[in-house]
């Protein structure tokens, strides 16, 4: 009846010993997003001037601090940048067809931009921004309080982007970067699954049935992947 | 191409879909179902750990209705320009075999009886001039009697877990006491409560409330239902909402009765045919079929039937009934028409406690049907004489299993920032240490909010989309804000360090961006009048009397209650009185 088991049994054995591995091959449509180069990553979609806004951006969203690591280093750009080339980067999940109107924001979104345009076009246009308004230097080189001075106006769309609005740019980085902080690290981010330990998240595990309820006591377990990876 | 014939056509492979197909080849009839999205099966689609998987699972939307094809739009008022629906977010309809009912949570409610008879029983209360000016209260014509044997049987082939108050009019277990009164046992014991749910459970007795632990389709014990289908024990592994559940612990069609249809040599199941229409004899009397585009072809092919199940979800019901002609579309301004009327949806805020950082919430640890509830302030359980509105909400701690994307998004809560400096420490305490509380309530219907043809947009199949006229009402937002105030006593007695109670704003607008439920309703609603209704009590159609529309769309206001129970039991009811009757002498059941 319950045919669960053998990949449950499977997955189990993998995570006996530390170094014993094996790769998880079920997901064929979201090859091209999943993690297995080495490092140091090399972008495929951004370029190398979006590939440092993009890094700055994702740090000061999610920044490295007393809790442990921040986005750059769990991977979220790299993370970003893999979605880029699946179909939710190439706005393939959404409905996408025209007439695009200006409608109440209640009403949700309605342009026509995908996630790789709100990219391309908002950095250039937020870089742009910076430029003019700290004598010629890019976002990636302010400091870190300029960096999040900037993002703050981004996010309450302070400024103009051309085609793309600053808010929606700054909601595309900031839930992208969460994304890739807190996804399995099949998709490049949540290195070491530090993200799941700063939350206590416990990633696969998936059977809690001794932990119910234990009147409040923490869950003693730490993450472990979907490849089998603990932490 | 014309494919020939069947007995029966089943537009739809989700719960009321799989339902009748069970039914209708128990009858004999050779039953077609056609799924316009792929076949699904638990084996795939659950396989751990594969299956375990957030960002493809319920961000990037595996088995949610694919809306680059088809969508709708929404507006919230008459005078307003409909946009459509580009994004998932509020609502997450399903797509593929199994429906909805493959991704859904699974509290598994009856009805409360009220509900039924909501317009006479306000009435009878309160008096007429209690109903608001442009509220279209109206009655089920079903009562909760006719209905029981129809919940207990959906029960049983659920295998729901629950603790019942009465069977046959005596105390038998420590459940809803304003539950009515059950034929039989659910099948299998209440689901254990988590912490959290312990907790509210205790503090909501402590300020003279009747909390209980929630109906769900998510299996206690090993079950074997009456179909022959298995499922095993639950482990709370919090994956229920928006995935397909690797325990085969939670009721899904996939699991619960495709087994056996399956088996049924009766039985067809074409997936990728998208249904265009239901095809009528010329004075539109009578459907002879349907005509369908067959995804994998890209051919349309039309297939003829004695009868027609429409049984696709609540708004595509609506949508085939209009591409169809089938009844009088609606119009608000004239007030005729039955095909689109009492659209309805559901209020719900989510509340937040935090707790002393002692205690940890292990908000992962859940099961999406599980949870405590208190039936308080839901339906007429309470005076609404002084209050002045229509309508309640049940109030629970359903802890389904919080994943990190939806919950760091999602943001700590309170006044906390939603991104760096203090992000991280406001969100670590909030996943580690508190619990929310929702009021799930109702929502009525009114004569300005409807579903009609969009004049502009069209799917890939180059058909008009749907279109949603659709906002917050006065009632409702005082409603969900009374309720909500009545959560405050249970925040305190929990020992709350801090809370922040959610409740709809007066003058809110419907958000299109934030999720609400997939517990849309009516548009083609059951009732003893054709004027009103658009189905008969036995939801056959008044005007063509072999397409049958069974769903969520024959509500006629959105209930307290989660939809699918009373789907599934209206369902059965109407199978059993097509099988009794209608096919003895098919023709209208009811004479209008
Ligand atoms: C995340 C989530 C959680 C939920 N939790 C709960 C809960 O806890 N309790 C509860 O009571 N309810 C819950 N629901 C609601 C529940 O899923 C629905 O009430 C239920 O699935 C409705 O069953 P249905 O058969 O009417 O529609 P569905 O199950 O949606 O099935 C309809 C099927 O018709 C197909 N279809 C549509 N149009 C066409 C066409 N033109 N041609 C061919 N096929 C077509 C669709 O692809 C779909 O497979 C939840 C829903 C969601 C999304
Ligand atoms: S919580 Fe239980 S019912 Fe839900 S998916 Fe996990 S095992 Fe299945």
């Amino acid at each position: 009846m319950k045919r669960p088991s053998s990949t449950r049994r499977r997955f189990l054995a993998g995570l006996l010993g530390s170094t014993s591995f094996w790769l998880y091959s079920g997901h064929d449509v979201w090859a091209g997003s999943l993690a297995t180069e080495t490092h140091p990553y090399t972008p495929r979609y951004f370029t190398p001037e979006e590939w440092r806004f993009l890094n700055a951006a994702c740090e000061r969203i999610f920044p490295t601090d007393a809790h442990g690591p921040g986005a750059r280093s769990l991977g979220a750009p790299e993370f970003i940048d893999r979605q880029m080339d699946t179909p939710y980067g190439h706005g393939a999940l959404w409905y996408m067809s025209g007439p695009f109107l200006t409608a109440p924001a209640n009403l949700g979104y309605q342009l026509s931009l995908t996630p790789r345009d709100i990219y391309r076009q908002g950095i250039a246009g937020a870089d742009a921004y910076t430029r003019q308004h700290h004598d010629g230097r890019g976002f990636a080189d302010l400091d870190a309080q300029a960096q999040t001075a900037l993002l703050k106006d981004l996010e309450h769309g302070e400024m103009s982007l051309g085609a793309v609005p600053a808010h929606l740019l700054f909601e595309q980085l900031r839930q992208n970067t969460l994304e890739g902080v807190f996804s399995d690290p099949l998709y490049g981010g949540n290195k070491g699954l530090a993200g799941w330990t700063l939350l206590g998240f416990p990633g696969a595990r998936a059977d809690f049935m001794d932990w119910v309820n234990q009147e409040g006591a923490p869950y003693p377990f730490g993450p472990v992947s979907i490849s089998g990876e603990t932490a | 191409m014309n494919a020939g014939k069947t007995d029966a056509i089943i537009i739809g492979a989700g719960w009321a879909g799989a339902i009748l197909a069970k039914e209708l080849t128990e009858a004999g009839l050779s039953v077609t179902v056609l799924e316009r999205g792929d076949d699904r099966a638990t084996a795939v689609e659950g396989d751990y750990p594969g299956s375990i998987d957030e960002l493809r699972g319920a961000i990037r939307h595996r088995l949610f209705q694919n809306l680059s094809q088809t969508t709708v739009t929404i507006r919230n008022t008459i005078g307003q320009v409909a946009v459509p629906y580009r994004r998932l977010a509020a609502f997450l309809p399903g797509e593929g075999v199994g429906g909805a009912g493959l991704h859904w949570s699974g509290v598994h409610f009856r009805v409360a009886p009220d509900d039924l008879a909501l317009r006479s029983n306000v009435i009878a209360r309160y008096g007429r001039n209690f109903i608001p000016e442009g509220m279209n209260l109206q009655d089920y014509d079903v009562t909760y009697e006719e209905l029981e044997p129809f919940f207990d049987k959906a029960e049983k082939v659920f295998g729901t877990s629950g603790e019942p108050h009465t069977i046959k009019g005596k105390i038998a277990g420590k459940g809803n006491t304003f539950a009515p009164d059950r034929s039989d046992a659910f099948p299998l014991p209440a689901m254990k409560d988590v912490y959290s749910a312990s907790l509210f459970k205790t503090a909501a007795a402590n300020v003279g409330y009747h909390p209980y632990s929630l109906p769900a389709a998510n299996a206690s014990a090993p079950y074997t239902n009456p179909y022959g289908a298995q499922m095993g024990p639950c482990n709370f592994c919090g994956y229920c909402s928006g995935y397909d559940c690797y325990m085969y612990s939670k009721a899904s069609p996939n699991v619960n009765i495709l087994p056996a249809l399956r088996q049924d040599p009766k039985f067809t199941l074409i997936t990728k045919a998208h249904v265009l229409k239901v095809n009528l004899d010329s004075d539109r009397k009578k459907a002879t079929g349907v005509t369908y585009l067959d995804l994998r072809t890209n051919r349309q092919v039309s297939l003829d039937a004695d009868l027609v199940i429409i049984s696709a979800f609540q708004f595509h019901n609506v949508h085939l009934m209009l591409l169809s002609g089938i009844g009088r579309p609606y119009d608000p301004i004239a007030n005729t028409g039955t095909v689109g009327r009492n659209f309805v949806y559901q209020t719900i805020t989510t509340s937040r406690a935090w707790l002393p950082s002692t205690h940890y919430t292990n908000l992962f640890v859940g099961a999406g049907g599980a949870g405590v509830a208190i039936d308080d302030f839901n339906s007429m359980n309470f005076d609404h004489g002084p209050l002045g509105f229509v309508g309640g909400s049940p109030v629970w701690v359903n802890q389904a299993g919080a994943k990190p994307i939806a919950a760091a998004i999602g943001g700590p809560g309170g006044k906390a920032p939603t991104w760096g400096e203090g992000y991280k420490d406001a969100m670590v305490e909030t996943y580690r240490h508190s619990l929310t509380i929702d009021a799930h309530g109702s929502n009525m219907a009114y004569r300005d909010v409807y579903l009609d043809l969009d004049p502009t947009y069209t799917d890939a199949y180059a058909q008009p989309l749907l279109r949603m006229t659709f906002t917050w009402k006065d009632n409702d937002i005082r409603m969900n804000q009374y309720v909500v105030s009545r959560i405050e006593p249970i925040m305190k007695e929990m020992g709350a360090t801090r809370y922040s109670l959610a409740k709809l704003e007066t003058g809110e607008l419907f958000d299109t961006r934030r999720y609400q439920t997939t517990h849309l309703g009516g548009g083609a609603v059951m009732g003893a009048d054709p004027k009103t209704s658009a189905v008969n009590r036995y939801l056959q159609s008044w005007d063509v009397p072999n397409v049958f529309v069974i769903g969520a769309s024959a509500f006629p206001q959105g209930m307290g209650y989660n939809p699918t129970g009373m789907v599934a039991a209206l369902a059965y009811w109407s199978a059993y009185h097509i099988r009794t009757i209608y096919l003895k002498n098919p023709g209208p059941m009811v004479q209008a």
